[in-house]
């Protein structure tokens, strides 16, 4: 049983205009995406800026409201009634946001940001929610003297751990994370996403990886989705995606990530310079007359990828 | 290899914190050859931006002791005036933010202008909008004759970059230093522009500066790689001895700390601590000794200098002899000795 399904969700956003602000027209910002994630596994979402992923993340957690489709989370449907059914479910799904220098406010101290939603949703006493928060640092690796500070005192890779124990705080079961590491340093973003694995296995957490950058994906992946304007164009394993993809569109990003191996340069790039000409030769075939992807037809049991009927 | 461009001797730049002036760079020497690609890399506050604005004259109270002689003159100190005629013709600068670093009021065309009317006062508006659309198709601009009268506002970040490297390219520099240009940009934009800036390099055998943290981006294009730490050079060596055999353990741990492409879920290498804040740097013995608190102190030289280990291959301290990986780091694979 799959943790979240999301069938055939849309997300449109209004244009409006006109003496009377009318409604002139929508932007597909998410148009028509299923895909579901199973329990203690990382579905990585892959897509260029405005490729609506972010928008998927933001609508799950309930950040922006959908034009259609379905969500079911461990059995619960999020549907129309958003409000009613939110508080049970608020506490299950978590966010870690990519910047970690905007999303903490420097106003409050370290225990009072992460103390937030137990005092949402649990009613501890002062002592208690201490312990918790003792708690909830050490699983982090911060030393408990850190719950007297301000933001401000610690680095990035640290505020972003910060930001880790906040998400962490309410026992979540799926976490969405947004980025998590691109505004870091290497050596930091190393520190980030071992710690995220490390406590995927120790709390059984679902995450759903939000990032743009194909290195982290296929490090931390299970299932990757690839979106481009709004749609899927293709889903499968990280192995599939990675060995062996089928859209036109999958081929150009992966020939374009940067490879740590100088001495393949020179194939590098002929590589790139012949899927590149190949798109754009052939993705008319590829996108129907809007420049949109096509429907999503399987490959193999696991594996889609959203190719035109004939070829 | 190619006649020398920039010389820079123990540089220092050093900026006032509390009344007390700090280096951000230290002790550098480094020579920039024409036709080549140097990378600089380091994590942030490793001092490799500051190093970049000392070499465009663009620190506006910072304190520069040393030299830097560019085509035999000493540029260090310079006067505002001449620093004006080598900005821009002699020098360009490519910048991450491509929406901070355009006039958000003026069309692209009026931008790129400027920089042309800046060092050659004499050519007619007619001929500066044909130069102009000419450096726009260059960079791949697909309808400069429209991109001329656009608002930045209007334009992708990708063809902001453009407009960018165009302005920098405008009176064909013999220098380019790139900060983090692409770090903004999507992966296939990315490799638009920098498959562009190697183009232009060719074109135009400039010498090209890229500052980035992305060791890919080094993989891919450097000639050259110096690789920075607390406002030293602790390595610096061509690009294909630096990534198959590093010598310094910074070095070998950035190699190691990143997610491979072809690999799978393997344990990611993570180096302890931060680079410490610039008045709270150890100023005396090896900047790095922090980082490894498992080496033993007498490992280290007490005045860490760059030793030439092969000829092009220099190394900061002697402690990368004795260096190991902590014990439990020990069989994991990496990909940056293999």
């Amino acid at each position: 049983m799959a943790l979240i399904e999301v069938e055939d969700l849309k997300v449109y956003f209004p244009i409006r205009g006109g003496i009377f602000r009318t409604i002139q027209e929508y932007v597909r910002a998410v148009d028509g995406v299923s895909f579901s994630i199973e329990k203690g596994q990382t579905y990585g979402l892959v897509g260029e800026s405005g490729s609506g992923k972010t928008t998927i993340g933001r609508t799950i957690i309930g950040l922006n409201k959908m034009t259609s489709g379905k969500i079911t989370f461990d059995s619960i449907s999020l549907g129309e009634d958003r409000r009613r059914s939110r508080l049970n479910i608020q506490k299950d799904i978590q966010m870690i946001f990519q910047d970690p220098y905007s999303s903490l406010n420097p106003k409050k101290r370290v225990i009072d940001i992460i103390a937030e939603p137990l005092r949402n949703f649990e009613k501890l006493s002062t002592q208690e929610e201490k312990s918790r928060v003792q708690n909830l640092l050490d699983i982090v690796g911060l030393s408990p003297e850190a719950m007297y500070k301000y933001p401000h005192e610690f680095s990035g890779g640290q505020r972003q751990r910060i930001g880790i124990a906040r998400a962490i705080a309410l026992n979540p079961k799926l976490i969405i994370a947004d980025e998590p590491v691109s505004a870091l340093d290497v050596s930091v973003q190393a520190q980030v996403l071992n710690f995220m694995q490390d406590i995927q296995k120790e709390l059984n957490l679902t995450y759903l990886l939000i990032s743009h950058d194909l290195g982290i994906i296929r490090h931390m992946s299970d299932y990757i989705g690839i979106m481009y304007k709004g749609r899927y164009v293709e889903q499968g394993t990280a192995d599939e995606i990675f060995t062996n993809p089928q859209h036109i569109y999958t081929k150009r990003l992966l020939s374009a990530i940067p490879d740590i191996d100088p001495r393949q340069r020179e194939v590098i790039f002929e590589k790139r310079l012949k899927v590149r000409d190949e798109f754009v030769k052939l993705s008319k075939n590829y996108f129907d007359e809007n420049g949109l992807a096509f429907p999503l037809k399987p490959i193999s049991k696991t594996h889609f990828a959203a190719l035109p009927e004939r070829g | 290899m190619d006649e020398e461009l920039v010389k820079i001797k123990q540089l220092k730049t050093s900026f006032r914190v509390l009344d007390d002036y700090y280096a951000a760079v230290d002790d550098v020497t480094l020579t920039i050859y024409k036709n080549e690609v140097l990378a600089i890399v380091g994590e942030s506050g490793s001092g490799k931006s500051a190093l970049a604005f000392s070499i465009m004259g663009l620190h506006n109270r910072a304190k520069i002791e040393g030299e830097i002689y560019y085509r035999g003159e000493n540029i260090a100190n310079a006067s505002p005036g001449r620093w004006n005629k080598l900005r821009g013709r002699e020098m360009g600068m490519i910048f991450q933010d491509s929406l901070s670093a355009l006039n958000p009021l003026m069309i692209i065309g009026t931008q790129i202008e400027e920089t042309l009317l800046l060092h050659n006062p004499k050519i007619s508006a007619r001929e500066r909008k044909i130069r102009v659309i000419d450096l726009l198709m260059k960079v791949g601009i697909p309808r400069p004759e429209k991109t001329y009268y656009q608002y930045p506002h209007e334009l992708s970040g990708g063809m902001r970059q453009r407009v960018i490297i165009a302005i920098a390219i405008a009176n064909q520099p013999q220098l380019l230093i790139a900060d983090e240009p692409t770090t903004a940009l999507d992966v296939t934009i990315q490799a638009q522009i920098l498959d562009l800036l190697r183009q232009l390099k060719n074109e135009m055998r400039a010498a090209i500066v890229l500052i980035t943290h992305d060791l890919g981006i080094v993989a891919e294009m450097a000639d050259r790689v110096a690789v920075m730490y607390a406002g030293q050079i602790v390595e610096i060596a061509d690009v294909y001895t630096l990534i198959e055999n590093p010598l310094h353990p910074y070095t070998k741990m950035l190699l190691k700390s990143v997610p491979s492409s072809s690999g799978a879920k393997s344990r990611l290498h993570v180096i302890q601590g931060v680079v410490p804040a610039l008045h709270k740097l150890p100023r005396e013995g090896c900047r790095f000794r922090g980082r490894i608190p498992w080496m033993d102190a007498s490992v280290h030289e007490s005045n860490p200098m760059l030793h030439e280990v092969r000829p092009g291959h220099y190394v900061r301290c002697t402690c990368y002899q004795y260096f190991h990986f902590p014990d439990k780091y020990k069989e994991e694979s990496s990909h940056g000795t293999h």
